[in-house]
């Protein structure tokens, strides 16, 4: 729960305070966005599975954050950061959904 | 864990208890402590275990007891550990608060971190201002669109100039045949007769006084001098024109409907010596008319001005054709 007013309060700081982002993280930060949305689906999931460690969460999603943007740097070090951030964005994409998938049972039990 | 909870367990529980810990300690605690632990456990936990063991292990069953042991001594640690674990628990459960929350908040920050992070980029997105972080790769396609673009824009302008340049000068040429046509109406009412004339030319009076002039002699004087090179013409007060025709008899002689008294006289523009000569030829219309007991005097002139006009006739059938 305080989860979820943590990101609202993050929502609406970002949506009144307008920073402008550093260049260098720029190209990193909408895998870094999507990582992190990853995590967090992750994180719902468990908790209503009832395994839900914080800790587990915490190093997830700095995990998942810091492991997407450096493939991402990596890639553009190998000239293909384009096709390797899709990958990326592909993967994260398959598995926010299977997440959601679980969370959807356990919610509509269906 | 339990391991090492279990040399914690006796030592810790005395100090908390007394100074600060829940209200679930002093009820459970005061009750099995004097019971239970100052009697088992200090005899059997803190150097009891190792001290204990040797005491009832004489050396004589090493194998069995030290099996037997460990099987009936967790029947009272079991017991004394459950006892303790929940009474010892929220002594570890403190720091482990303290982590927890830690963590929540770190988990909470997060979670903002997530939420902000989002709505900025988002708005990057939506403003549109991407460019300039833009990677490499992408930054060449967009170039890449962009040349190709400009390349489809500057073959859509080369074309738009050679249309514009068409457009110019055949606006350009139409202006000169503007100008042509001008020109063309110009001559062509001068030879129809729907606009004034000047220029040199000779003046004829052809007096009638018998009245046996014809109409013939006054049409060929006309055709003598159109001959001669005359381009406009007016007999009396009627403008010769292209359909003009001399009608009635010898004094009585119309033209164009409009009757014609003697004298008759007639203006034409044209070379003057030309014209004059024309007339005079042997044989020609000065010889006609004195055949016919009439005078005819010629009179050149640098200034004839013709300014009677004939009614434009537009053509009923006739239509201009292509080519």
């Amino acid at each position: 729960m305080y989860a979820v007013l943590a990101l609202v309060v993050g929502v609406v700081v970002g949506l009144f305070v307008h920073p402008t982002v550093p260049d260098w993280l720029a190209p990193y930060l909408p895998i870094a966005v999507i990582a992190a949305l990853d995590a967090v689906f992750g994180g719902l999931r468990a908790r209503l599975d009832h395994i839900f460690d914080a800790k587990v969460f915490v190093i997830s999603f700095v995990a998942n954050v810091l492991v997407a943007a450096f493939i991402v740097f990596l890639g553009d070090q190998l000239g293909v950061g384009a096709q390797l951030s899709t990958a990326v964005v592909v993967v994260l994409g398959i598995r926010i959904f299977g997440n959601a998938a679980a969370i959807r049972r356990h919610i509509f039990k269906a | 864990m339990p391991g090492a909870e279990r040399p914690a367990g006796p030592h810790e529980p005395e100090r908390p208890a007394a100074a600060s810990d829940p209200t679930a300690q002093p009820t459970s605690q005061p009750t099995s402590q004097p019971t239970s632990q100052p009697a088992s456990q200090p005899a059997s936990q803190p150097a009891s275990q190792p001290a204990s063991q040797p005491a009832s292990q004489p050396a004589s069953q090493p194998a069995s007891q030290q099996t037997a042991q460990p099987t009936s001594q967790p029947t009272p640690e079991p017991t004394s550990q459950q006892t303790s674990q929940p009474t010892s628990q929220p002594t570890p459960r403190r720091p482990g608060r303290a982590r927890s929350t830690g963590i929540r908040v770190l988990v909470a920050g997060l979670c903002g971190l997530l939420g902000f992070a989002l709505v900025i980029q988002v708005q990057r997105t939506a403003s549109g201002d991407n460019l300039a972080t833009a990677r490499p790769d992408d930054l060449v396609q967009i170039l890449d669109g962009l040349q190709r673009r400009e390349d489809d824009l500057n073959g859509e302008i080369s074309a738009l100039q050679d249309t514009l340049g068409r457009l110019k000068s055949s606006g350009a040429s139409s202006e000169e045949a503007l100008a042509e046509a001008q020109r063309q109406a110009e001559a062509l009412g001068i030879l129809t007769g729907t606009v004034p004339a000047t220029g040199p030319g000779v003046s004829m009076v052809i007096a009638d006084p018998q009245n046996r002039i014809p109409p013939e002699v006054l049409l060929d004087a006309i055709q003598e001098l159109r001959n001669a090179g005359a381009e406009a013409f007016q007999v009396g007060e009627v403008r010769i024109g292209v359909d003009s025709a001399f009608t009635g008899s010898a004094g009585a002689i119309k033209l164009d409907g409009t009757q014609l008294t003697a004298p008759y006289t007639i203006e034409a523009i044209g070379d003057p010596p030309t014209l004059a000569a024309a007339l005079a030829i042997p044989g020609g219309v000065l010889d006609t008319v004195r055949r016919a007991g009439g005078t005819m005097d010629v009179s050149q002139s640098d200034s004839i001005v013709i300014d009677q006009l004939r009614v434009p006739r537009t053509a009923l059938y006739a239509r201009p054709a292509d080519g």
